[in-house]
């Protein structure tokens, strides 16, 4: 059964009917160019914006939880992640209970953990790079223990270690009775780590499905307007303009 | 250090309100004042300690409590250091209000309580209004709204000094404006009490969402936070704290921006562990404060306002060379 499905999702100028659905244990890419509405769409599954359209969880109406049970279920982590005081990096991965309104720390702890940040506890946040930035923004999400992941472009200011090292823990949570969805512009990184990929464009889905279905050199051009290079057999990967 | 930081400042502050009942230009025991008043007993002791000395260090207390704890709300929600309990526009509100009663010498029935009384209604007429004006809108808009509000208030708070009837009664109304806790009698208590108690109550419960709003507003919604709605229970409790401190008691400046800003890096910069000792800070801070308005030599009274904001200037330029060296 889908994790999550959207059915005929509207938010006027920037979702156009949308429908997708996040399978049990998936991994679900999704790409577009700016302004495609990837944003919108996840910021609609994490109850920052209202949208009309049917939200289903596991096949129950999402709109029969309230707002903290559903705050339990689905963490969201948006693109402009920031924290507005110098919080210590424990305190900022706390913060991330406050749906259960409790400070377990086992389950902070195993957060730090999963994150690879226990180096970095004690210290505060502005005092972090962005690499290391990133990954406390990821344990606070995974403090809450929610079931589906929304994260909006992770990666965007990383190097590449960090790209990966970040993947990598996205990547781990989508086992069975858990998923991810996450905005990605680096498709080469997307074909590499997501199960499928959904693509948008101009807020409708252009393509969703199987990598080798979406990433075709056709409907990248069709999207982007430039043509790219397509090597989905080489490990890892290529997708780049060519 | 953040743990023991709650206790600490109540130690302080009751130490503080202590020595607060024991200063004067007459010495008494503070003990015995207080056990005679508690039998009934109308001895000197219990006529200076209880009713002369007791409301005002109350006063000064519960005063900078309203403020220290309405400043740090108001920091947490904007997430902005320099946020400050006058820009809801509710101080100003207060002065008006309590400008109108000078003026037109309304609520005579009640009093030496019509003062207090005006400024609470000003503070509320200004919050009524501001709230009007921000409608639904996010907290900087609210802000915005809170500036217009004070702008107008503070415009026609002029015109009343302008047009004031005769120069005793501009004296009389600047003199107040210039905040104090002195001869304000036991029942300002009755205003500002629940006052400190509805809106600190108001705050306090609006805590997890100033921790959430640090993450930003889409986080702090993601997490099952009401943003909107929270954020204008903050908001209502901060003016209802300012309103009731201004109305009895005048402008006291800087306690509500300064105090939060000095307790910030021992709570660990949490914004919701932040509102308790601002709270017994700032009471403490306006204790003190009115102490060494008590200790000048007598002749012209130093105002208590203007005793803060010549202590509070000086530190606020401190913290800003301690910014700037961040930079550096």
């Amino acid at each position: 059964m889908a994790l999550i499905a959207v059915k005929d999702l509207y938010l006027p100028k920037r979702l156009e009917h949308v429908s997708l659905q996040l399978d049990d244990g998936e991994l679900l890419g999704l790409i577009g160019p700016n302004g495609s509405g990837k944003s919108s769409l996840l910021n609609v599954l994490g109850n920052v914006i209202n949208a009309e359209g049917e939200l289903t969880m596991q096949g129950e109406p999402i709109h029969a939880l309230t707002d903290l049970e559903r705050a339990r279920q689905i963490g969201l982590l948006p693109q402009e992640a920031a924290v507005f005081w110098s919080l210590l990096v424990e305190d900022v991965v706390a913060l991330g209970r406050l749906p259960w309104r409790d400070n377990d720390s086992a389950m902070i702890n195993e957060a730090i953990d999963k994150a690879g940040i226990r180096q970095l506890l004690g210290r505060s946040v502005d005092r972090l790079s962005g690499g290391e930035r990133a990954r406390v923004w990821l344990a606070r999400l995974l403090a809450g223990a929610p079931r589906v992941l929304l994260v909006d472009e992770p990666v965007a200011s990383l190097d590449i270690h960090h790209q990966l090292s970040v993947m990598d823990v996205l990547k781990q949570h989508a086992i069975p009775g858990q998923g991810v969805i996450v905005a990605l512009h680096d498709l080469a990184l997307a074909a590499r780590f997501c199960d499928r990929l959904c693509l948008l464009h101009e807020g409708k889905v252009v393509a969703i499905g199987e990598t080798a279905e979406v990433l075709t050199e056709d409907i990248l051009f069709r999207t982007y307007g430039i043509k790219v290079e397509v090597d989905l057999e080489r490990s890892p990967p290529l997708v780049m303009p060519a | 250090m953040a743990n023991a930081l709650t206790p600490i400042l109540l130690f302080g502050l009751v130490l503080t309100g202590w020595l607060s009942l024991g200063l004067g230009s007459v010495p008494v025991s503070v003990t015995a004042g207080l056990l005679d008043w508690l039998q009934g007993i109308q001895s000197r002791e219990a006529m200076i300690v209880a009713e002369v000395r007791l409301p005002r260090t109350l006063l000064a207390v519960a005063v900078g409590a309203s403020l220290g704890l309405s400043g740090a709300a108001l920091q947490g929600l904007l997430r902005n250091p320099l946020a400050d309990p006058s820009l809801v526009g509710a101080s100003q509100g207060a002065a008006l209000g309590a400008a109108a009663v000078f003026y037109f010498g309304l609520f005579a029935a009640a009093g030496s309580l019509s003062v207090a009384l005006g400024g609470l209604l000003g503070a509320m007429l200004a919050l009524l209004l501001m709230l009007g004006l921000a409608g639904t809108g996010t907290p900087s808009l609210m802000i915005m709204a809170g500036l217009a509000i004070a702008t107008v208030t503070s415009a026609l708070l002029a015109v009343v000094l302008n047009f004031a009837p005769n120069p005793y009664a501009m004296q009389e109304l600047v003199f107040w404006l210039l905040g104090s806790v002195a001869e304000r009698g036991l029942d300002s208590l009755y205003i500002l009490l629940p006052s400190l108690l509805i809106g600190g109550s108001l705050v306090w419960l609006q805590r997890n969402l100033l921790a959430g709003l640090s993450l930003g507003d889409k986080v702090a919604q993601s997490m099952g936070l009401n943003v909107i709605a929270g954020s204008r229970l903050t908001v209502l409790g901060a003016a209802i704290l300012v309103g009731a401190a201004v109305s009895v008691a005048g402008n006291i400046g800087f306690v509500g921006l300064l105090i939060p800003h000095l307790i910030r890096p021992l709570v660990s910069h949490r914004p919701d562990r932040l509102l308790v000792p601002s709270a017994l800070a700032g009471g403490m801070l306006v204790c003190v404060a009115d102490m060494l308005v008590r200790l000048l030599p007598p002749g012209q009274e130093l105002k208590l306002g203007v005793l803060t904001s010549l202590l509070g200037a000086p530190l606020f330029v401190w913290l800003v060379f301690k910014e700037r060296r961040k930079w550096l």
